[in-house]
C-alpha cells in the first residue's frame, strides 16, 4: 500500500496569548509546524512550554482566557482554521481531527457504556448506521488488542482497567478515521507495564490507517518510540526540530542536550552496615481497610540508617499502604513496626512526640501537601517551633537555614504563599518541612512523579545531598524504575500486597529476576527508538496485554 | 405633545444611535426596544406613564452613579491589594456596599443624626409630614424619621448579634465534627437534624413565651435556630479540607485539634463561610422583624422596623405609605446584603476563571 505523504497541517508563526486579569501575555511566541499525512510528530518540553496549547491550536481551539493572535496561520488540509467559523471548525473536530486526553477515566462519561460513547461521533456525522458503527468499534478493539473485543464495549468505563480505557479512547478517536489525532500525554498516568500495551496499540493503529499524529509528552523515551520527528519546545518557543534518530544521536542545542542528560544521574550504592539494628523494621505486617480484603500480606523489610530503600510496584500493589502502616495512619491487623529495635505503637495518636518527629513524610502532590493559605515561613517554621520550641529570631534563623538547605533564597520565599510557587519549588518546601523536624527517617511517596524530568532530577540530587549531610534514611516509594536506578541502595518489589523480591540494587538489576521484577524492568522505556519493537518481538506481540495482567 | 414627551423620545433615539455607532450590542438592543415600548406606553398610558419610566430610569442611573463613585472612592482609599479586588466588583456589589455603609453610619451615629429622641412625642398622632418632620408622625405622635434611624441601630444590631452567635455555635460544631469524625460527627449531625425538624417560627415563639421577650432570649433563640444550617455548611466545607495531605502531615506531627482547626482548616474555609454569613444575616433579620411584627420581638417604646410596620399598619387603609417605609428599609438592606453576597460567592466559587 502506497501512503499519501502530502502536507496535512501547516502552522505558521503561531502566537497565542493568555489573559492574566490585566494584560495579555504571550504563551506561544511564533511556532511553525508542518505535518505530513501519516507522520507522527513528538512535541516535548517541560510543563508550561506550551505543548498542550499547540495541540489544541491544531484543532483551531484556544482555551478560555487565551486567544490566537491575528496573523497566525493554521491550515488544515487546505482550510484556514483561524478564519473559519466556529461551526466549520466544530465539523472538523471528532470527524477529521481527534483528541486523546491524558486521563481516559476523566474523559469518559461514567454513565454510558463505552461503545455508546464510541459510536456517538460516527452517528452524529451520519457516517455509519448504528450496527455498522458497533461492528467497526469491535474491529478497532480487536486491532488495539483489547481482551474480548466483541463484549468489552458493552461495559461501563469503571468496569475496565486504566490501560484498557486509554486504548478504548484511542479506538474512539479512530472511529471516524480522522486524518489527524492529537495525543496529549496519553500514557503519563499509567504504570510502566500498562504503558507498553497502549504505546504499541497507538503505534500500530496510526500506522495501519496512515493517520498523522501529534504526540505530546514530557517523557523522552516514550517519544523516541512513537515519533518520526521530534520538536523540542521551551517557554513557547521552538528549540529545535529533527527526525527522531538524529535528534537522539546528535542534539544541536544546549537545552536539548540537558534534557537528554537527565537520566544519567546515578549515585554510588551504599551497602548495609553489618550487625547494626535497623532503623525501621517492618515485620510480617498484614493490613486491610475497614475489614475488607488484605491489602498487605506478610510484608517484611528493614531500612538501615543513612540508606535509601526503594519500594516499587504497580499502582494497587500496596506501596503507599505500607507507608501508612509505618506512619501509624493505618494500624496493621497483624505484625509490627520496630524503630531502632523498639516496637512503635500501631496508632500515631499513641506515639510520643519524639517518635513522631523521627519519621517524616514527603508527599507526591505538593499542591495538596502544603496549606495554600499559610505562609512558607510558618509551614517550615511550625515543626521547628512544635518539636524544638524555637521562637522569635531563633525560629526565623532556623527557617532561613532550612531554606538555604533546599537551595531557595530565604529573602525571596520567607513571606510567600504556596500557590505562588512552581511545582519544583513547592516540592522543595515539602522537603524543608520534613527536615525542620530533624528526623532520622523520611518516607518519600512518589515525590518526583508529578514533576518534569529536569526538575525531578534537581529534587533527587537535593535528596541525595541531604542524605549525605544529615545521615537520613529514605523509604522511596515509586513506580519509576529510572528513579530507583539513580537513588536507591536497596530495592523492595511489591505486587498484590506482598513483597515479591528484595535485595541490594546491583543484585536486583542483574538477572536472574523474579518474573514480575523482570516484567517491571523490561517495561521501562529506553531512549533507543527500536526498543519497543525489539521488546514486543521478544515477548511475542500477542501477549503484551496478558503479560501486564499477570 | 408636551415638551417632556419630545425630549423623552429625542434622548432615547440619540442614545440608541450612539450605542449603534460604537457597536455596543447590548445597550443598543435595550435602548431601542425601550423606545419602541415607549411608543405603545405613550399611547396607552399618556404622559404619566412615560414620566414614570423616566423617573425609574433616573433612579436606576442615580443608583448606578452612586455605586460607581463609591467603588472608586473605596479603591482610592483602601490599600492597593484590596483596591485591586474591588475594581473587579460589579456595580451591584458596590451599590450593596454603599447601602450597608449608609446603614452602619445611621446606626452608629443615630443620636446625632436623628432630629428627635427615640420615644419623644412631638406632634399629634399620625400627623402628616411638614418641615420639622421629614416623614410625619406615628400613631403616638413620634417623629417617624428619627425612629427609622434608631431602628437601624436596634433591628440591625440585634440581627447581627444573633447571626454572629449562630455562626459561633454552628461553625465551631461543624469544624469539630469534621476534624474528629466518627461518633462525635454522627452525634452532632443527628442533633442538628433534630433542631432543624422543629419549625423555626414556632420554636422562637415558644422560647419567647416561656422566657419572656427580652433581647438576650431573642438572640439565643435565633442563634439556636440558625446554628444547624451553619453547622452543615461548615462541616461540608471542612470535610473537603481535612482529606488534604497537609492536614495528614499536621496530624502526624502530633498537632492538637485546636491547632488543626485554627491554622489549617479555618483559613481554607473562610470564603464560603463569609458568603453564608451574609445570606443567613438576611434570614435572621427577616425572622427578627417577623417576631417584632407579631409583638414578641423588641418591645416598645424601643424603635424597631418590624414593630413599626405593625404599629402603623392601620394607615394603609387610608392610602398612606408611612408603614411601608420601615418595610422598605428592611427590603433595601436585605437586597443590598444579597448583592454583596452574590459577588463573594462568585469570587469564592472560582467562577471567574
Amino acid at each position: 500500500m502506497v501512503h499519501d505523504k502530502s502536507v496535512l497541517l501547516e502552522i505558521k508563526d503561531l502566537r497565542i496569548e493568555g489573559y492574566t486579569g490585566e494584560v495579555w501575555v504571550p504563551i506561544i511566541k511564533g511556532v511553525d509546524l508542518t505535518l505530513h499525512r501519516g507522520e507522527v510528530m513528538g512535541l516535548i518540553g517541560e510543563s508550561g512550554a506550551g505543548k498542550s496549547t499547540i495541540g489544541a491550536a491544531a484543532m483551531g481551539y484556544a482555551r478560555d482566557g487565551t486567544r490566537i493572535v491575528e496573523g497566525s496561520k493554521i491550515e488544515f488540509d487546505g482550510m484556514e482554521l483561524t478564519t473559519a467559523t466556529e461551526g466549520e471548525r466544530r465539523a472538523l473536530r471528532g470527524s477529521r481531527i481527534a483528541y486523546v486526553a491524558q486521563s481516559a477515566a476523566a474523559s469518559f462519561n461514567p454513565a454510558h457504556k463505552i461503545i455508546d460513547q464510541h459510536t456517538e461521533a460516527p452517528l452524529h456525522y451520519r457516517i455509519q448506521k448504528r450496527m455498522e458503527a458497533q461492528e467497526d468499534a469491535m474491529d478497532l478493539y480487536e486491532r488495539l488488542r483489547l481482551p474480548n473485543p466483541k463484549e468489552i464495549g458493552f461495559r461501563y468505563p469503571h468496569q475496565v482497567s486504566g490501560g484498557q480505557l486509554q486504548r478504548a479512547m484511542t479506538a474512539m478517536a479512530m472511529s471516524c478515521r480522522p486524518d489527524l489525532i492529537i495525543f496529549d500525554e496519553p500514557t503519563t498516568a499509567l504504570d510502566v507495564t500498562t504503558q507498553i500495551e497502549v504505546l504499541a496499540a497507538i503505534r500500530d493503529i496510526v500506522d495501519q490507517f496512515n493517520t498523522a499524529a501529534i504526540y505530546i509528552t514530557h517523557d523522552l523515551a516514550v517519544v523516541a518510540q512513537m515519533a518520526d520527528t521530534i520538536k523540542v519546545l521551551l517557554k513557547g518557543e521552538e528549540v529545535e526540530q529533527q527526525p527522531t534518530e538524529e535528534m537522539l544521536d546528535n542534539p544541536q542545542e544546549d537545552y536539548t542536550k540537558s534534557l537528554w542528560a537527565v537520566r544519567s544521574f546515578e549515585r554510588p550504592q551504599k551497602s548495609r552496615p553489618e550487625g547494626e539494628t535497623p532503623l525501621i523494621s517492618v515485620q510480617d505486617v498484614d493490613a486491610s481497610y475497614t475489614g475488607g480484603d488484605k491489602v498487605l500480606d506478610g510484608v517484611s523489610f528493614d531500612i538501615h540508617k543513612g540508606m535509601t530503600v526503594a519500594v516499587v510496584g504497580e499502582s494497587g500493589s500496596g506501596k503507599s499502604t505500607t507507608a501508612r502502616v509505618i506512619t501509624g495512619l493505618l494500624p496493621p491487623s497483624n505484625g509490627q513496626v520496630l524503630f531502632q529495635g523498639e516496637p512503635l505503637p500501631p496508632r500515631y495518636q499513641d506515639r510520643t512526640k519524639d517518635q513522631l518527629r523521627q519519621a517524616q513524610m514527603i508527599y507526591q502532590m505538593a499542591d495538596t501537601a502544603l496549606n495554600p493559605k499559610v505562609r512558607i515561613s510558618e509551614i517550615i517554621g511550625r515543626p521547628a517551633q512544635f518539636y524544638s520550641g524555637l521562637s522569635g529570631t531563633e525560629l526565623k534563623h532556623r527557617v532561613d537555614e532550612l531554606l538555604d538547605l533546599i537551595e531557595l533564597d530565604p529573602s525571596k520565599f520567607y513571606n510567600r504563599y504556596p500557590p505562588e510557587l512552581s511545582g519544583g519549588q513547592k516540592q522543595r518546601i515539602g522537603i524543608a518541612r520534613a527536615l525542620a523536624a530533624e528526623p532520622s527517617f523520611i518516607i518519600c511517596d512518589e515525590v518526583t512523579s508529578a514533576l518534569d524530568q529536569l526538575v525531578a532530577e534537581g529534587i533527587l540530587k537535593l535528596l541525595d545531598r541531604l542524605q549525605n549531610e544529615l545521615d537520613l534514611a529514605y523509604m522511596f516509594i515509586t513506580h519509576d524504575l529510572a528513579t530507583v536506578r539513580s537513588i536507591a541502595d536497596e530495592v523492595v518489589v511489591m505486587q498484590h500486597g506482598k513483597v515479591v523480591e528484595q535485595g541490594p540494587k546491583d543484585k536486583m538489576f542483574t538477572p536472574p529476576h523474579h518474573p514480575y521484577t523482570d516484567l517491571l524492568l523490561s517495561s521501562v522505556p529506553e531512549m533507543d527508538p527500536n526498543w519497543l519493537t525489539t521488546l514486543l518481538e521478544e515477548r511475542g506481540v500477542d501477549n503484551v496485554g496478558e503479560a501486564a495482567d499477570v | 405633545m408636551s415638551v417632556f414627551v419630545v425630549l423623552y423620545f429625542a434622548c432615547l433615539i440619540i442614545a440608541s444611535c450612539l450605542a449603534a455607532f460604537y457597536e455596543k450590542r447590548g445597550p443598543f438592543i435595550l435602548l431601542f426596544s425601550l423606545t419602541l415600548v415607549s411608543f405603545i406606553l405613550g399611547i396607552v398610558g399618556g404622559t404619566g406613564a412615560l414620566r414614570f419610566v423616566a423617573i425609574a430610569a433616573a433612579v436606576l442611573a442615580f443608583a448606578a452613579g452612586v455605586a460607581f463613585c463609591f467603588r472608586e472612592f473605596l479603591v482610592v482609599l483602601l490599600p492597593t491589594k484590596i483596591g485591586k479586588e474591588l475594581k473587579t466588583a460589579p456595580l451591584t456589589a458596590a451599590f450593596g456596599l454603599f447601602v450597608i455603609f449608609t446603614y452602619a453610619i445611621a446606626a452608629i451615629f443615630a443620636p446625632w443624626i436623628a432630629p428627635y429622641g427615640e420615644s419623644e412625642v412631638i406632634a399629634s398622632s399620625f400627623a402628616p409630614a411638614d418641615e420639622n418632620m421629614l416623614l410625619g408622625a406615628d400613631q403616638l405622635g413620634r417623629d417617624m424619621f428619627s425612629r427609622i434611624i434608631y431602628g437601624a441601630r436596634n433591628s440591625v444590631g440585634l440581627a447581627l448579634a444573633a447571626t454572629i452567635a449562630a455562626f459561633f455555635l454552628g461553625a465551631a460544631a461543624g469544624l469539630l465534627a469534621a476534624t474528629k469524625g466518627g461518633w462525635f460527627d454522627q452525634f452532632m449531625g443527628r442533633f442538628a437534624d433534630v433542631i432543624m425538624s422543629i419549625p423555626s417560627l414556632i420554636f422562637a415563639l415558644l422560647m419567647l413565651s416561656i422566657f419572656g421577650p427580652q433581647v438576650f432570649v431573642i438572640i439565643v433563640a435565633v442563634a439556636i435556630i440558625y446554628a444547624p444550617r451553619v453547622f452543615r455548611l461548615t462541616r461540608a466545607v471542612a470535610g473537603n479540607v481535612v482529606v488534604m495531605d497537609y492536614i495528614e502531615a499536621a496530624k502526624l506531627r502530633g498537632e492538637k485539634d485546636s491547632y488543626l482547626i485554627r491554622r489549617e482548616i479555618l483559613p481554607n474555609s473562610t470564603a464560603p463561610l463569609i458568603a453564608e454569613f451574609g445570606l443567613e444575616f438576611c434570614f435572621v433579620f427577616l425572622l427578627v422583624a417577623g417576631l417584632s411584627f407579631l409583638g414578641l420581638g423588641i418591645q416598645p417604646p424601643t424603635a424597631d422596623w418590624g414593630s413599626m410596620v405593625r404599629e402603623n399598619a392601620t394607615l394603609i387603609s387610608f392610602g398612606d405609605i408611612t408603614p411601608l417605609i420601615p418595610a422598605a428599609a428592611i427590603a433595601l438592606l436585605t437586597v443590598a446584603v444579597n448583592f454583596v453576597v452574590d459577588w463573594m460567592l462568585f469570587r469564592s466559587s472560582g467562577l471567574k476563571e
